[in-house]
């Protein structure tokens, strides 16, 4: 059986984890489609550390024999896991963004370049007694 | 008449681009030239633009593949019929330019490719780990794609109009030349390689070092399988503009 203090610190640990999530939503500081990840891992680490009877479970059925509360930090690193590898396609989609949007930057320069020049010459052109 | 541009990519070549840009000018003054400046720290945009280059000056450094694709987007913007892409280095010859035009003229390929080993008789010898590199590219691409290719290290090409639209809308990043053979191919675009001579760089040191080769391998041939398994739709005749 899992320990009690461990799961009274997980599940302040989870409902910390929570609430910061959270409070940062409210704060405009996290858009929500990132942060649903995070509000599943505390949600989820939340449960496991208050069921106790539903860790051992767990734990009994993945052959954990010994230690309940590995399957806390199992279910944590998956967690991590799938978290950076969201951020990773994120990541990938900005680098692309990013690339266009030089791309575009730099193709319009040329293009204003190109049409100041000729409004200079033409009004060049246009005085030529000054 | 047939409106031809010519892209130069050109990172930090102030000692080259100048004679480049000239010499292009020079060999057939109707080929606009616009230089892609890849986010150089010297004098590289203020020194083409002074040679007669349209000159599209990237705001920071993307790298090699996004630079050249941001040519043939410039190609794709103004209605060109034609894009060549020669290097800012100096390394390819432009009375080399009417070899690689002749097949598109005929319309027999949508790309042509400047090939440093289609001629049995050439003498270029590039260092061992290099020529190592080339040749595995050569067969594998050979082996993906059913068409014989032999130099897909080549940044010395020409494109006609389907070849620009493909190029424009998605070109690979960082050692591109070997994935975007397959990519063409994958397209259905005809592919032609013509045997050239290169010349040696006149100024500074080619981007890839002996160090740099092993992981350019592993990574253009990862590259290479993913782009394989990727779907790709093929463009319709006559759907390119």
């Amino acid at each position: 059986m899992t320990p009690v203090r461990i799961s009274i610190a997980a599940a302040i640990g989870s409902l910390l984890l929570l609430l910061i999530v959270l409070e940062l939503i409210r704060g405009r500081r996290l858009k929500e489609r990132y942060a649903l990840l995070w509000l599943a891992t505390g949600l989820v680490l939340l449960v496991l550390s208050l069921w106790r009877g539903g860790l051992n479970t767990i734990a009994g059925w993945l052959g954990v024999s010994g230690y309940p509360p590995a399957i806390l930090f199992a279910a944590a690193i998956m967690f991590v896991i799938a978290v950076l590898l969201h951020y990773s396609t994120v990541l990938s989609k900005l680098t692309d963004d990013n690339v266009l949007l030089a791309q575009e930057v730099a193709l319009l320069r040329a293009r204003l370049d190109a049409v100041e020049g000729a409004v200079s010459a033409v009004r060049a052109a246009e005085r030529p007694a000054d | 008449m047939t409106r031809i541009v010519a892209v130069v990519p050109a990172f930090d070549e102030e000692g080259a681009i100048g004679a480049v840009v000239e010499e292009i000018r020079a060999f057939d003054p109707a080929i606009d030239v616009v230089v892609v400046d890849d986010g150089s720290t010297d004098r590289t945009a203020a020194t083409a633009g002074a040679a007669g280059a349209a000159v599209v000056r990237l705001p920071f450094n993307l790298g090699i593949g996004a630079a050249v694709q941001t040519g043939f987007r410039y190609a794709l913007e103004h209605g060109y019929d034609v894009a060549v892409r020669l290097d800012g280095d100096g390394q390819h010859d432009p009375s080399e330019l009417p070899k690689l035009l002749e097949p598109l003229m005929r319309d027999e390929a949508d790309v042509v490719t400047g090939s440093r080993f289609r001629d049995d008789g050439s003498d270029y010898r590039p260092p061992l780990a290099r020529r190592l590199g080339i040749s595995w590219f050569a067969r594998l691409v050979s082996l993906l794609s059913g068409q014989r290719v032999t130099d897909t290290t080549s940044g010395f090409q020409a494109l006609n109009g389907r070849g620009i639209a493909l190029f424009a809308s998605d070109y690979p990043s960082d050692y591109p030349e070997v994935e975007a053979t397959v990519l063409l191919l994958k397209h259905r675009l005809r592919l032609v390689e013509v045997p050239v001579r290169m010349r040696e760089r006149e100024h500074g040191s080619s981007s890839i070092t002996f160090l740099r080769s092993l992981y350019y391998a592993v990574k253009v041939t990862l590259a290479l399988l993913v782009a394989m398994g990727r779907r790709y739709a093929v463009p319709s005749e006559g759907a390119e503009r």
